[in-house]
């Protein structure tokens, strides 16, 4: 028998309830986010759910130390956060020594939080952003840009945080294998790829959008869009790139959008004053 | 006064809710750019003001990586702001570009608000720590509920205050504006291709191959551009 096999042999149920409490309660993990205990306190919320099943029940003392120890400090990626609450939620159920619970608490910050940081804020996010910024520069409508964004990208999210649960729940203080898998180790780089696929496409349409502007009534958007010449097209995917190398040889020196301010204020300055 | 400041609410609650979504609950990026300034421009009547403001500000936050503890602006709020304010003076040739100007702003003071936010719920957190060490039931959810609730009202103090500031501001400088409306619109989209391509860049530094994804993908967007005018 394998190894996981065996585990989801072993693995006692959750009841139901519980399970859904948790998953919701997880969707509010950052709501008393502080620079102390950072996800600390939120974490504790959402695996107390589970603690009422121990021994004595809510406020029995088993419950009082698991939340105890559940409410100090911690730190992950929110989403990812869930194979957190799954997994310490199992062990302390599973009646497992505190001394061994915080330390596992202690070692899982890191891969949570930098496994986290690539696959959604640097990987998921910005991919489903410019697929939305896409659908944008096909000139679809608005519903249809809003709906493709929020569509692709929560069913990432919520998909990572029911996985997260379930693995965490299922693998107990054994769940780093479970981080190896292809997915974790390779999504990274292949989202990265396909961000900067999606950019090289996605910009350029983006631009003539906007360029094309908003249609002023009575003209119809048809007139405004061949108003659009190529000339203007051209202007601005040059500057984009001039301004893009700059941006990229600045790296870390500058944020993009501070430069976009002080560009955006010496146009308005320029055009009230001239 | 009063009736203006009554019609400026349903944008404020909508910016409350945004707002919320930003960190607190439930982070489903219904307070992304795209999503939020296209519903502060239905708001105000125009939905496409609004799309157009989302993406030049989706562009513009693509950089910005939500990790840890790092101030960052925020978008959510300040989206609801630039969408509404596009909406509302779409007729006029600058109207994007101090929409866009407003939203960033706004953005910016938002991540100190958010800091402000989070300093809070640590000084919430410090008093109730006697608490929180017995393991006493309500504690937990008490810190969630206060912290949630703060955020909502941070969400629409800002998004009302930006309002009454950006407005009277906006109409004046339109009124001024002697631009027409493709140099402003090229000035406009450039600046926030930029700031994407450079974040796409970025992201991807030291991901063997990305740089040829993103230049076999800027070939492929230049054919359609071509092939779609």
């Amino acid at each position: 028998m394998s190894t996981s096999t065996a585990i989801a042999a072993d693995t006692p149920r959750l009841p139901w309830r519980t399970r859904i409490t948790m998953f919701t309660r997880l969707l509010a993990i950052q709501a008393s986010w502080n620079y102390e205990l950072m996800l600390g306190p939120g974490l504790g919320f959402c695996i107390e759910p589970a603690l009422r099943l121990l021994p004595g029940g809510r406020g029995g003392a088993a419950y009082r130390e698991a939340l105890a120890r559940q409410s100090r400090y911690f730190n992950a990626q929110p989403y990812f956060a869930s194979v957190a609450a799954g997994a310490l939620a199992r062990a302390e159920l599973d009646g497992r020594p505190p001394e061994q619970i915080e330390r596992f608490r202690t070692a899982m910050c890191g891969p949570l939080g930098s496994l986290g940081d690539r696959l959604v804020w640097a990987g998921w996010l910005p991919f489903s952003a410019l697929l939305a910024l896409l659908a944008f520069g096909l000139r679809a409508d608005a519903p249809l840009v809003v709906l493709v964004f929020l569509v692709v990208y929560n069913a990432g999210h919520l998909g990572l945080r029911v996985w997260g649960l379930k693995a965490g729940w299922k693998g107990g203080l054994r769940v780093a294998s479970s981080l190896g898998g292809p997915l974790l180790r390779h999504g990274p780089a292949v989202l990265s790829r396909a961000v900067m696929m999606l950019a090289g496409v996605a910009l350029p349409l983006a631009i003539w959008r906007v360029l094309q502007g908003l249609p002023v009534p009575p003209v119809p958007e048809s007139e405004v869009v061949r108003a659009v010449g190529g000339v203007a097209i051209a202007s601005a995917l040059l500057m984009a790139a001039v301004l893009g190398a700059v941006l990229v040889r600045l790296h870390s020196r500058v944020e993009g959008w501070r430069v976009a301010l002080a560009v955006l204020a010496v146009l308005i300055i320029y055009s009230v004053a001239r | 006064m009063l009736p203006e400041l009554l019609s400026l609410l349903p944008v404020a609650i909508v910016g409350a809710v945004l707002g919320l979504d930003v960190v607190s609950f439930p982070q489903a990026m219904i307070s992304r750019p795209i999503v939020a300034a296209t519903l502060g421009g239905a708001l105000a009547g125009d939905i496409t003001s609004g799309l157009v403001a989302g993406a030049v500000l989706e562009m513009i936050a693509l950089e910005m990586l939500p990790v840890g503890a790092s101030r960052y602006p925020e978008w959510g709020t300040a989206s609801v702001v630039g969408g509404a304010m596009a909406a509302e003076f779409y007729t006029l040739p600058g109207a994007a570009v101090v929409a866009i100007f407003a939203s960033i702003a706004t953005a910016w003071a938002g991540g100190w608000s958010m800091y402000g936010l989070r300093r809070l719920n640590g000084i919430w957190v410090r008093r109730e720590l006697g608490m929180l060490e017995a393991g006493h039931p309500g504690t937990v959810t008490g810190l969630q509920l206060r912290g949630l609730t703060a955020d909502i009202a941070r969400g629409f103090l800002l998004t009302l205050i930006a309002l009454l500031l950006w407005l009277p501001l906006a109409s004046w400088v339109l009124s001024h504006w002697t631009l027409g409306r493709t140099p402003s619109h090229v000035v406009l989209a450039a600046v926030a291709a930029a700031v994407a391509g450079s974040a796409a860049w970025r992201i991807s530094q030291g991901v063997r191959l990305a740089r040829w994804c993103f230049l076999g993908g800027l070939v492929a967007g230049i054919a359609i551009l071509v092939l779609r005018r």
